[in-house]
């Protein structure tokens, strides 16, 4: 088992732009993230000895593309959190002695569609003979579906999953990159366009473009960087199933149930230690799955957890601090750029900056809560 | 005949008896031989135990309404608004479908709500099961 601390994040960028960036294309945002890393971290391509991305972008081309010669890749892909799960797949290499230093990147065209692949089920795949002919039309359609069920098990309303969107937006406001930061109110997400009851546009992620990268390198290492480390505590990870349908307690993330814990144990520490949260929130009720099922909030108790303001800003608990999927940006595969966030929450670089954070737990979903990953940060080695 | 345009299910070795059986009229699940248990998708295996000891048996076509959406934009095949369900089988599975002969929103569609299956033909090749409100009650 990795210790506490053993490997630190020595890079970190986004993309030059976010958003709407129609002059690039998918492998494009990839590398133009890339560059800005390397830049953070002193480091040229020569310098990297490890590439991972995510499909349908494949470890081979990023290397190529870059002038990397790697010496341990890692393509795996299940959805938005692989990112998460990269980063713990990389600090395992790093300790292991495989590779030095590691390249993570994405970039999407999720808004312009340059390039970008598209991701339909296959008729022949379980999704495509069970979900497919119902009518789903990509992740509105499917990622809101337990939620009704959830809903009536513990008396949530319409307007508490209102409220994730409005606190939301009230961290996207001190984001100069935030693509919405208008303020909103619980009427308005309750007014606006419906797209897929109970959920209506403002409830549902952002769809842009933009990229983001991280290097990754032993901690004895770090110190040699121009940016302060920000070492890497527990991670954890698990994947349930393709098909949301099937997803064993529509109240509750199974994958969630185990990456989160087992990237807290790993850290070895409480849920009083995390300064800054970041759950990755595709859609409204994301947020209140995570609280939950990361032990920050018992069953049923995260819709006043987040009415109350615990996550606002002034909150106790600050979470999504950069305005998330719902307001910051959302390229189809959100996880990078909560990571983004908790590194700069960790550097003290964030615009919307916790005061004195020195843990941040970044907790990501891909698919329809089909796969999860957790990493623990520090800005402070055990 | 369903309207056309739906995402059109192609089955395999192992999912085969399924669409075989909703062209019959039949909506066929399987039960692990170790535990008893009823189990969906198909698959030629327990998912509890891992034992190739399992059997396909029809099931009683009741459930209930466990969760949906409703959705409001085009889709191929479709008529916006319309419900995307995920019923509870009586027999313990889960499943997606859509609910039909019952108004799109939420005041008609009520969960927990009792159930039948339906089988409506998609073309000639492929039936689907379609849920309805149940006749009289359960």
């Amino acid at each position: 088992m990795l210790k506490p601390g053993q490997i630190a994040v020595v890079g970190a960028a986004e993309s030059t732009k976010i958003g709407v960036v129609p002059e690039l294309s998918q492998i494009g945002l990839h590398a133009d993230a890339a560059l800005n890393a390397m830049a953070d971290a002193g480091l040229k391509p020569s310098d990297i000895d490890g590439v991972a991305c995510v499909g349908p972008m494949m470890p081979q081309q990023i290397a190529h593309y870059l002038g990397i010669v790697p010496k341990w890749v890692d393509g795996t892909g299940v959805g938005g959190c692989s990112f998460m799960l990269h980063v713990r797949h990389a600090a395992a290499a790093i300790a292991a002695g495989y590779c030095n230093t590691v390249l993570i990147t994405h970039g999407e065209s999720g808004k312009s569609r340059i390039a970008a692949t598209p991701r339909p089920p296959e008729p022949e795949s379980l999704a495509g003979q069970f979900e497919a002919p119902y009518g789903p039309f990509g992740p509105p359609t499917l990622f809101p579906i337990p939620v009704l069920r959830y809903m009536k098990t513990y008396g949530v309303t319409h307007e508490h999953l209102a409220m994730v969107a409005v606190v939301q937006r009230e961290w996207a406001a001190k984001n100069p990159r935030a693509m919405f930061r208008d303020p909103i109110t619980v009427d308005d997400v309750l007014n606006s366009r419906m797209i897929a009851y109970p959920f209506r546009i403002l409830q549902c992620c952002l769809v842009t473009d933009g990229g983001g990268a991280l290097i990754l390198t032993s901690a004895d290492r770090a110190k040699d960087f121009p940016t302060k480390p920000v070492y890497i505590l527990g991670t954890g990870e698990s994947v349930e199933t393709t098909m949301v349908s099937q997803m064993e307690d529509f109240t509750s993330s199974r994958a969630f149930r185990v990456a989160g814990p087992t990237a807290m144990q790993a850290a070895g520490i409480k849920h009083s230690d995390v300064d800054h949260l970041m759950i990755y929130d595709a859609f409204a009720h994301l947020p209140l799955y995570g609280l939950e099922d990361l032990g920050f909030c018992k069953r049923g108790e995260a819709k006043d957890f987040i009415w109350e303001r615990n996550t606002a800003p002034g909150g106790k608990l600050p979470l999504n601090t950069n305005g998330g999927g719902l307001s910051y940006t959302h390229t189809g595969m959100y996880g990078m750029f909560a990571l983004q966030e908790s590194v700069r929450q960790m550097r003290g670089t964030a615009p919307a900056q916790v005061p004195g954070a020195k843990i941040s737990v970044c907790h990501g979903v891909g698919g329809m809560f089909s796969a999860s990953g957790t990493v623990v940060f520090s800005n402070e080695r055990p | 005949m369903l309207a056309p345009g739906r995402a059109k299910p192609k089955p395999t070795p192992e999912t085969r008896h399924f669409w075989e059986g909703t062209k019959q009229g039949k909506l066929l699940l399987q039960r692990c031989g170790d535990t008893g248990k009823a189990y969906f998708p198909p698959r030629p295996f327990s998912p509890f135990t891992g034992s190739r000891n399992v059997s396909v048996f029809e099931a009683s076509g009741r459930a209930t309404l466990y969760s949906y959406v409703i959705h409001h934009r085009q889709v191929p095949g479709f008529t916006p608004p319309y419900a995307i369900a995920v019923v509870q089988l009586e027999e313990g599975p889960r499943m997606m479908t859509n609910i039909i002969d019952c108004p799109q929103t939420p005041e008609a569609l009520v969960l927990d709500m009792p159930l039948e299956v339906v089988f409506e033909p998609l073309d000639e090749e492929i039936t689907l099961p379609l849920f309805r409100p149940a006749k009289g009650g359960k």
